[in-house]
């Protein structure tokens, strides 16, 4: 039996993924584990890749609003807003100021849904089907303000090249900000139990550490790279109209996944508040401008997805076809942080570390 | 136009952006763009204080790209991800997926080249007439 015991443990490799419980949408994991120890980690991707990129070939620059869209249902009109910035910004064109709040409030809206399917989801990989479903019972009314605003819930397709494609009436707003009031007060609600049940901290508190400097270093972007106490967000860049509203960043400083779902929890309240903010300062005016031309040049926009940073590489020749377009997704740049907060966990923590990055495959692979 | 580009050649490249390392900034992504048949531009985007930096590298297809994945880990996807949709070759990547991160290993076109080499059967060649043969 003591010969037994000093023996040295046998490495064994573990497939996580690509279909498992807790994944959203396929990504494989090839987890070596010493005893449940984990050692090493490499992902594997290639599961949904649909070459979206490649459809500039035949689709021209307006359709391709359509196509990024499809890039991820989850924040779709975040990809549309940062494609046409791209496209209004090499065509030259001035969006009325009333389409940059109006895309504010739809984009805040995305974010606070996209936040509300994760923390349904991060509850979920712990065993809170409880939680889980009441996260995901708030979700609904922002969908239902999407479907009331727009005509759709998840794919509003509100954004065109020089402006938006739909207005909000004064009654609309004054009904969005009451539904805000409801939705903020049954978000409160859920704190405690996320926050300070003993279980909930036991699976995220000091789980899947990324240290600041690592997070820097692999590349992180969005609430896991604020999670490790970084203050940036692209919103910080002032596109649309967040320039003229009072925004800072939401970060936490402990690293962990209990600090990236702290920061997706404080960031729909903030959420909440940018768009009280917008519907206040909204000014009357047109919501598009008419286009002439087609864009000629290359530009690189970036705004600030549900999950990180987004980037938007465009390079147009004058026709009405581009000549490459190239996205880089949040989930692109934080899959590299995996291999700093994986080794020395636990075999099962796997699920909650994994999930704290908010994966979204669609957007890596496009 | 681009702002902050920064032209490099493949024999300068790693030294640029170990300087650029070195100067603070972060990495954010490559984008790869086919500029005819026979080459295609590499663009490194770097970040410091929402200020993009980037660095252009023109070569022919058929160069190898020395990999910059040990200087920033975070360039290995991007780097896999060229090799498997413009069949560029990087050297030296720390992960190398050897063209299988999005596809099969007998994925053989380069799904985002326009110009691709398409190799032409030859004519047969002409049998010398000898009228002694027949």
């Amino acid at each position: 039996m003591q010969e037994a015991i000093q023996k040295p443990v046998q490495r064994t490799t573990i497939p996580f993924g690509p279909q498992h419980p807790v994944l959203p949408e396929p990504v494989h994991l090839k987890i070596t584990v010493e005893d449940e120890v984990i050692k090493e980690v490499v992902p594997a991707l290639g599961f949904v890749h649909r070459g979206l990129e490649k459809l500039i070939d035949i689709r021209d620059f307006h359709q391709m609003i359509q196509v990024v869209e499809r890039v991820c249902g989850i924040c779709s009109m975040i990809h549309a807003m940062c494609y046409v910035h791209g496209i209004e910004e090499l065509m030259e064109i001035d969006v009325p100021p009333r389409a940059k709040y109006l895309r504010v409030i739809w984009s805040e809206l995305h974010r606070m849904h996209s936040h509300l399917l994760w923390l349904g989801l991060f509850a979920d990989s712990f065993g809170f089907e409880s939680l889980f479903m009441q996260f995901w019972r708030i979700r609904e009314k922002i969908l239902n303000i999407d479907e009331a605003t727009t005509g759709n819930r998840i794919i509003v397709s509100v954004n065109v090249v020089g402006g938006v494609r739909k207005d909000l009436s004064q009654e609309q707003m004054k009904w969005i900000l009451d539904e805000l009031a409801e939705i903020e007060q049954m978000v409160k609600r859920l704190s405690s139990t996320l926050f300070e049940d003993y279980t909930v901290k036991k699976r995220t508190v000091g789980k899947g550490i990324l240290p600041r400097e690592q997070a820097i270093e692999l590349g992180a972007a969005g609430p896991t790279l604020r999670g490790s106490g970084v203050a940036q967000d692209m919103r910080q860049l002032g596109y649309a109209a967040f320039k003229e509203l009072d925004f800072a960043p939401v970060t936490e400083s402990t690293c962990d996944c209990w600090a990236r779902c702290r920061v997706r929890y404080r960031e729909v309240l903030q959420s909440i508040d940018l768009i009280r903010q917008a519907i206040t300062k909204i000014p009357a005016g047109e919501i598009n401008v008419k286009v002439k031309g087609r864009p000629q040049g290359e530009v690189i926009t970036r705004v600030e997805q549900p999950r990180g940073e987004l980037l938007y590489y465009i390079k147009a020749n004058g026709s009405k076809n581009l000549d490459r377009l190239r996205i880089r997704t949040p989930t692109f740049a934080n899959i590299p942080t995996l291999f700093a907060m994986l080794p020395g966990m636990w075999l099962s923590d796997v699920p909650v570390i994994v999930l704290s990055i908010d994966p979204c495959i669609s957007c890596t692979e496009r | 136009m681009l702002e902050n580009v920064v032209l490099v050649t493949p024999e300068i490249l790693v030294g640029e952006i170990a300087k650029t390392k070195y100067e603070g900034y972060r990495f954010v992504t490559m984008t790869c763009v086919e500029l005819d048949a026979d080459t295609a531009e590499v663009i490194y985007h770097f970040d410091r204080d929402f200020t993009l930096k980037n660095i252009r590298l023109k070569l022919a297809k058929d160069t190898d790209i020395p990999s910059i994945s040990h200087i920033f880990m975070a360039a290995f996807l991007a780097e896999n991800e060229i090799q498997d949709l413009f069949h560029l070759k990087f050297k030296g990547l720390i992960i190398d997926f050897n063209r299988t991160l999005y596809f099969d290993d007998d994925a053989q076109s380069a799904p985002l080249c326009r110009y691709t080499v398409s190799q032409t059967k030859s004519p047969e060649p002409e049998l010398a007439q000898n009228p002694g043969d027949a």
